[in-house]
């Protein structure tokens, strides 16, 4: 099996894609003769041609637009976003079209399109290229809000994400799109969406998290194992439709939780995980749950960017804490 | 049926610096008028090559090159006044420099600090926005400030030729003709938008041709020519002062660096094509035409650029010894008062270690 980063795998998937249904097109700025700013498309024009794999006009309004228009009407389309810092033109499509056609024609239109973007901090990126609003995405009814933390998660959920007949908004961790390798077969098997990975068991804690912060998340784990504390590391990847339930059953096992996130505080997703616990989990906790995220401020610009996202030590602190609550 | 017309472009000097169109504007003779125009496209150059060279060397976070586009900015600034208000790309460092940006501000900015976009010069410009296209709807704004407020200056909004595929763009072209605001929407117009050429953005023969359907001013101008720049910008900026509306000017240029540090533009132009446009070379041509006139010589030249060299390093090292700010910082500006509910995640960044 091929070892490949994340964003290999990406390329991967959509090759996989577009090689077994001729319906499946990519679009986005800079995804054909480039094959990408990050190389996620790379070589996929060479392959599938030009027709359907299109350098877009810049206007992203019109990238999300058209997907919802092709998907509508018989492909799949794939669109690439830049950077998250530039899907804002597009949330109006994902907000008033995407998310509704099926519901607003009674199933008889429908938007089986992937909206692709990079996002994320800790890069040193420019302004513009460091935030993390997926939770903007997953406050709206009708969408799939996709979050892979792993190569060969890249692959099979993104691949999932193509087959799935609804609108799907995969966010890509550019932080890890490089730094590990896996063994990952392109053998076309999708992973499930809709349902957490339980990343390592425990019994004392209940550490939640996706995304690039898995790394941070695990790191903690180990370091709490090595101070006698036992965590269990949940990599939520589907927040949207949010698999509750098994976070319910660790947090029943452990009575503790901790949620970690890179973006901001108030209204993250941290917030509505943190809720449906109180609503269905309270009386198996034994402390608050805690959070830890960035900061309620504009992301700051890199030099600072560091003291923004949550750090190894702020988790395991956390973690602390809610063993100390009485 | 397809309505064809043409915007022809304007053009003074040929790439020897030697005058193919006349009459030439009174200044054109005029040292005291060339010499700054050429001293600051050299200094952007030069802070250009700096810029590059930090990033490089893990100095500077991702930079923009503005190689071979300095007499767009540049040009165009000159004919600014301080009350008139710049709306710039992440691109025009030779306009900001003009109006009293400084280097070290432009560094700290790419150095990933904010301090960068506080101006300590030019109070009412804009920062640099890395959104494309997004601040054509601001200039539309200030424009409308302006003239609401009966004040005789213009907005000077840059843009490159990818934004022109925005919405954004379109939407500020049309309200600046509806309202005939004192707007200028400039149009730099490298011919790529990364790795997508100008063909593949639009159909239209030029960008100028925008200007028809929004029903304001267009105009075509050689962008590597400094005198038709000039110009043509002196034109745009008068009209709009004097409420004969907005123009959108299509400024012809190459982008002869990749498009950021991040980018290897070999991977979708030749070689062959980026040599073909050093001849066009902004500097070199605005020097030649000095020097036919006997208005500037090798000895200023070498005077020049050792000033040049001496100012860039001042001003980096004027950066470099900016210290970091302080975590709490990133609270700072969030509201004119940090509302109460934001102290306790304010301590935890101090107690932070
Ligand atoms: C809205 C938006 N989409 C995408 C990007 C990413 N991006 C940065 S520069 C660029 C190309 C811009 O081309 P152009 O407008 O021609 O300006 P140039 O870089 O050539 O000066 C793109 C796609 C962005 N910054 N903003
Ligand atoms: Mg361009």
């Amino acid at each position: 099996m091929p070892e490949v980063t994340l964003v290999e795998a990406v390329n991967t998937a959509l090759a996989r894609a577009m090689g077994t249904d001729e319906n499946v097109v990519v679009l986005g700025e800079d995804v054909g003769v480039n094959g990408g700013v990050f190389r996620a498309t790379a070589g996929l024009q060479e392959r599938f041609g030009e027709a359907r794999v299109i350098d877009t006009p810049l206007a992203e309004n019109l990238i999300a637009g058209t997907a919802v228009g092709m998907a509508a009407h018989g492909l799949k389309p794939i669109a690439e976003i830049q950077f998250m810092g530039f899907i804002y033109p597009a949330l109006d499509q994902l907000l008033s079209h995407a998310s509704r056609l099926r519901t607003r024609t009674r199933g008889r239109l429908t938007c089986p399109l992937v909206l692709r973007a990079p996002f994320g901090g800790g890069i040193h990126a420019p302004e513009h290229h460091s935030e993390s609003t997926e939770a903007l995405f997953a406050h709206i009814p009708g969408l799939r809000v996709v979050i892979p933390s792993s190569p060969a998660r890249a692959y099979g959920l993104l691949l999932a994400s193509i087959h799935d007949p609804d609108p799907v908004v995969f966010l890509e961790p550019k932080r890890i799109y490089r730094i590990v390798k896996q063994d990952v077969a392109d053998d076309g098997h999708a992973l499930p969406l809709d349902v957490c990975f339980v990343l390592r068991s425990g019994t004392d804690v209940t550490l939640v998290t996706w995304g690039a912060m898995t790394h941070e998340t695990i790191q903690a784990a180990d370091a709490l194992s090595s101070a006698g504390i036992s965590a269990e590391v949940i990599d939520v990847a589907t927040i949207k439709p949010l698999d509750i339930e098994t976070i319910l059953e660790s947090v029943e096992k452990t009575g503790r939780c901790v949620i970690v996130h890179e973006a901001a505080r108030s209204g993250g997703w941290g917030a509505e995980i943190s809720a449906q616990i109180m609503e269905r989990g309270l009386l198996s906790l034994l402390a608050p749950v805690q959070r830890v995220t960035g900061y309620d401020t504009v992301m700051p610009l890199f030099r600072l960017e560091d003291r923004y996202m949550p750090s190894v030590d702020r988790i395991v602190q956390a973690a602390h804490a809610t063993l100390g609550f009485e | 049926m397809t309505v064809s017309f043409k915007f022809d472009s304007l053009q003074y000097l040929d790439t020897d610096g030697a005058v193919v169109f006349e009459p030439l504007p009174e200044w054109a003779n005029d040292a005291a008028i060339l010499i700054p125009l050429y001293r600051t496209m050299v200094e952007t150059r030069a802070f250009d090559a700096k810029a590059v060279a930090l990033q490089r060397t893990g100095q500077l976070g991702t930079y923009a090159s503005s190689l071979g586009q300095e007499a767009i900015g540049v040009a165009t600034a000159s004919v600014m006044t301080a009350d008139d208000v710049l709306l710039p790309t992440y691109r025009e460092y030779g306009a900001q420099f003009w109006r009293g940006t400084t280097m070290a501000e432009i560094l700290l900015y790419w150095g990933g600090d904010e301090r960068g976009s506080d101006y300590a010069g030019p109070r009412g410009d804009f920062p640099i926005s890395v959104p494309i296209a997004t601040h054509a709807c601001h200039a539309v704004g200030v424009a409308y400030a302006m003239k609401l407020r009966q004040q005789p200056h213009a907005a000077v909004c840059f843009v490159g030729d990818g934004a022109t595929s925005k919405g954004d763009f379109y939407e500020a072209i049309n309200a600046a003709g509806v309202w005939r605001l004192p707007v200028v929407f400039v149009v730099t117009n490298n011919q790529w938008a990364i790795s997508v050429p100008v063909s593949k953005q639009t159909a239209a023969e030029t960008l100028a041709h925008k200007s028809v359907a929004a029903g304001i001013a267009g105009r075509r101008v050689d962008g590597n020519d400094c005198l038709a720049m000039k110009q043509a910008a002196t034109e745009a900026i008068d009209n709009a002062r004097n409420g004969r509306g907005p123009t959108l000017l299509e400024a012809l240029t190459y982008r002869m660096s990749d498009h950021t540090t991040a980018d290897d533009a070999s991977r979708y132009r030749s070689a062959e094509e980026v040599d073909a446009h050093r001849l066009q070379d902004p500097i070199d041509r605005l020097r030649r035409y000095m020097e036919s006139r006997g208005l500037w010589a090798d000895a200023e030249e070498q005077e020049l650029h050792d000033a040049t060299a001496q100012r860039v390093e001042q001003q980096v090292k004027v950066y470099l010894d900016t210290p970091a700010p302080a975590p709490q910082t990133m609270f700072d500006h969030l509201y004119a008062t940090l509302p109460r509910a934001f102290d306790a995640q304010r301590q935890a960044v101090i107690e932070e270690k």
